[in-house]
């Protein structure tokens, strides 16, 4: 099969815009695909349209800007659906479906928001984290009236930090971790090669109380209201709520990765998610496909840049445009900021361990699409399901409009719970194209 | 007590079990490599169809039909069967002529299913059908079934009739012991039978292999697409007559659209893979039959492997290499609705070494020539 382009990279977050820029000053040929409207991915969203306020925004800014200034083609508001053996890539642009055969692949899908089912979470008034974060940076909306965070993981530090310092106010924060677990306090010494890290995450929360916000350490929360939120319960004790958001920490984005043939998984018991299975630059199992940033693992928006470099090193390797000798003396430096970077991520994920999902009770909705309960998932274990995708042509989990994307983390941990084994055994949902939901009529229009 | 053991845990390896196990004196094993239902058997369209069969199939597809009309009877569970019906549909008046012929050719033979019906009458069963249909040939009485419902419903009548169902148990070799049984190997263990099925899909000739039996077949890897869920427009499971599609609503209100489009096959993988290129072609037919689904989301898209021989209609018969060892498999693309028949007559052949249910069309000796 000709080629269209050498390199197909999928996603302008940091690690999409770092590979792109760096493939390209190699002479190679890039189209890069983004969702959104503009470049900077979910850390750096909307980056060319508000003033850096801190370092991270800098490390944006300055990314999207080298974007620009390259040859790279860029295509945004292009959601891909489909990755063919052979390089063929599908996706969908302003309501007409698009392909092109790429040398090579390289999905910088970054994270997505582990959900966090308590009961009453499907009320209107609660919403993610992430979600609020969006609007947050993309349409300048602040919290206002009683709002309530809960959860746990750096992000939602982050958020409320950005919150309070944008002139939002917030009800307060429902502390849903448990501490320092000492399993943690081993990686405490490696973390330190990374001091920026953990400053900074103590600085966010300082933050937030200095703006006086409140903070309950809490085991259970309970959404409540009559159509709509009204109140939260927090161990035992009731609160006027009109907007609660969730978080329990990220895992990667893998809905593409799972749909691809012959893409290995392996299962990460520390980040508790499923992870493509990638060599040292970013190649997967499946020929031709490559993974860069958190979608290979959560690592944050530094190492994601340089894991993106190391990738598009290797991509013109693969392709014929440098030698191996050449391709490991420019990875140098990237690679040793790389490991930097990643020192302080087992401290911080032994910090953040997921909720036990045996604190989810049966009656709670986990898979919102298809209204299943936790319950009817665990019933179906009883009746002899062993993995996610027996359990979807049981209860109809996952085959809704998300397809899983939203809820496969917690069916999966559902299911290894209730069977009492390790989740590594639990099989995840078998995701299948088109990972984005597209017409009939834009699929129709690639018929020849 | 005979043993039998049936190789393929997919629809027609469970029919055979149930069927043979009611049967008195038989115990019965079915080896089944992954799980029950996980190729074809599992993810096909559910077509209970007589419509538009090789005339060849015509009689079992009768009886098999009797069957449908009572599955629960056989079952236990009416496996999700919805008697909406089939429509072949003429999109000019070439293609009514065609259907023409064939509803008179199949008269000839004695049957009466199949017949031509008019513009107003296409119009008045679909509704949503585009205006440039002229006419079609009907077949009331067929409709769909619910694939997956259907395995669990053999499987779990298999179970209670006393057959023993091994999942996760690949065979690797099929041969004649001292005492002229059947010693079928698998990397578990061995089983002995007087009699052996072989009911594994796509991959039966490497049974027939092991036996020392060429039989010429392949394999196909029809593409699915499933919408999401719009309000109720169609009653009936339609296809086209010049052209490859096979469209229904189920009555969930989603579109379930294939018609043996392609796919990418991998049989030593036990994986296929959808091309959109070749399935764009489903999606632009099923738009202009039925305009109204040109907005409707595809949820999801997949394929499943199956065998498909050269004339298209299955092999059912002893082997002429290793008497005791029965085969049923090929029945590329079209083989649920003929499930229920299809494992009885295996049954019979055997228990008995004969049967009166109509399969001598499938023997292997027809590509002798």
């Amino acid at each position: 099969m000709s080629t269209d382009v050498d390199l197909l990279i999928v996603g302008a977050g940091p690690a999409g815009m770092a590979a792109a820029v760096t493939a390209r000053s190699r002479g190679l040929t890039v189209l890069l695909l983004d969702e959104n409207a503009g470049p900077g991915g979910q850390v750096h969203r909307g980056i060319e349209h508000r003033a850096a306020k801190d370092e991270q925004d800098a490390d944006g800014a300055k990314l999207a800007a080298a974007l620009r200034s390259s040859a790279v083609e860029t295509r945004f508001r292009a959601t891909l659906w489909a990755v063919e053996p052979g390089g063929k890539v599908f996706w969908s642009e302003e309501g007409a479906a698009r392909s092109a055969v790429a040398g090579r692949i390289l999905l910088c899908t970054g994270a997505t928001e582990r959900p966090l089912p308590i009961p009453g979470w499907t009320l209107p008034g609660v919403m993610t984290v992430g979600a609020a974060q969006i609007a947050l940076k993309t349409a300048g909306l602040k919290p206002q009236g009683d709002v309530w965070i809960a959860g746990q993981g750096p992000l939602l530090w982050l958020y409320a930090k950005q919150a309070v310092e944008a002139g939002g106010r917030l009800a307060g924060i429902v502390d849903l971790s448990h501490g320092i677990p000492p399993a943690a306090l081993r990686h405490l010494p490696r973390a330190l090669m990374a001091p920026g890290y953990l400053l900074k995450g103590l600085a966010w929360q300082r933050r937030v109380k200095r703006a006086g916000v409140r903070v309950i350490h809490a085991e259970e929360i309970r959404a409540e209201g009559e159509g709509r939120l009204a109140r939260i319960v927090v161990d035992g004790t009731e609160h006027a709520a009109d907007l609660l958001l969730l978080h329990d920490g990220v895992v990667p984005n893998t809905q593409i990765t799972r749909a691809i043939p012959g893409c290995a998984h392996d299962w990460d018991a520390v980040q508790a998610c499923w992870k493509p299975r990638l060599d040292a630059w970013g190649n997967t199992t499946a020929e031709g496909v490559m993974v860069a940033g958190d979608g290979g693992g959560i690592g944050g928006a530094r190492a994601a840049a340089h894991a993106g470099r190391l990738a598009a090193l290797e991509a013109a390797r693969a392709l014929g445009r440098m030698t191996e000798d050449q391709r490991n003396a420019e990875a140098g430096t990237e690679r040793l900021a790389l490991n930097r970077q990643l020192a302080a991520r087992p401290f911080l994920d032994a910090l953040f361990p997921p909720r036990p999902v045996t604190a989810i009770p049966d009656e709670t909705i986990i898979c919102r699409c298809e209204e299943v309960t936790a319950g009817k998932v665990r019933e179906a274990v009883t009746l002899g399901c062993l993995g996610s995708n027996q359990t979807k042509a049981f209860t109809r989990t996952g085959m809704g409009p998300c397809q899983g994307r939203v809820c496969g983390p917690v069916v999966h941990a559902v299911i290894a719970a209730a069977r009492g084994v390790d989740p590594a055994q639990v099989d995840p949902f078998r995701t299948r194209f088109p990972t984005k939901p597209l017409t009939l009529g834009e699929l129709a229009a690639l018929a020849e | 007590m005979n043993r039998a053991i049936v190789i393929g845990g997919g629809l027609h390896g469970l029919s055979t079990a149930l069927h043979l196990a009611r049967m008195p004196g038989w115990q019965v094993t079915v080896l089944e490599r992954r799980h029950v239902g996980r190729h074809s058997s599992g993810v096909n369209a559910g077509g209970v169809r007589r419509l538009g069969r090789d005339l060849r199939e015509i009689a079992l597809s009768m009886v098999a039909w009797e069957m449908w009309s009572n599955i629960s009877a056989l079952v236990g569970d009416d496996c999700g069967f919805q008697p909406g019906g089939q429509v072949k549909v003429a999109e000019n008046a070439a293609e009514l002529g065609k259907l023409e012929a064939r509803a008179a050719q199949v008269r000839a033979l004695g049957w009466t299913h199949e017949e031509v019906v008019d513009q107003a009458e296409v119009r008045r069963l679909l509704p949503a059908i585009a205006p440039h249909v002229v006419g079609a040939l009907v077949c009331h009485g067929d409709g769909s079934a619910d694939p997956m419902r259907t395995v669990m419903a053999f499987r779990r009548a298999a179970q209670e009739a006393g057959a023993t169902i091994i999942e996760g148990s690949g065979v690797t070799a099929i041969e004649r012991s001292g005492a002229g049984t059947l010693r079928v190997v698998t990397e578990e263990g061995t089983h002995e039978a007087e009699r052996v099925a072989n009911c594994a899909g796509a991959w039966a000739t490497r049974i027939a292999r092991m036996a020392g039996e060429e039989i010429p077949c392949g394999v196909k890897a029809s593409m699915m697409i499933v919408t999401e869920r719009l309000p109720h427009f169609c009653t009936p499971t339609v296809g086209p007559t010049g052209r490859a599609l096979s469209f229904k609503q189920t009555v969930a209100g989603t579109v379930v659209i294939g018609g043996g489009h392609q796919g990418l096959n991998d049989p030593e993988r036990e994986t296929s893979t959808v091309l959109f290129g070749n399935l764009a072609h489903a999606a632009r037919i099923a738009a202009e039959l039925f305009p109204c689904v040109k907005g409707a989301r595809i949820m999801r898209t997949w394929t499943g492997t199956e065998a498909r021989t050269p004339d298209e209609i299955p092999v059912i018969g002893e082997s002429r290499t290793m008497p005791g060892l029965f085969h049923s498999f090929g029945y590329s693309g079209h083989g649920f609705q003929l499930s229920p028949a299809a494992g009885a007559a295996v049954a019979e052949l055997i228990a008995r070494g004969a049967t009166n249910l109509p399969v001598a069309p499938f023997t292997q000796r027809r590509f002798d020539a």
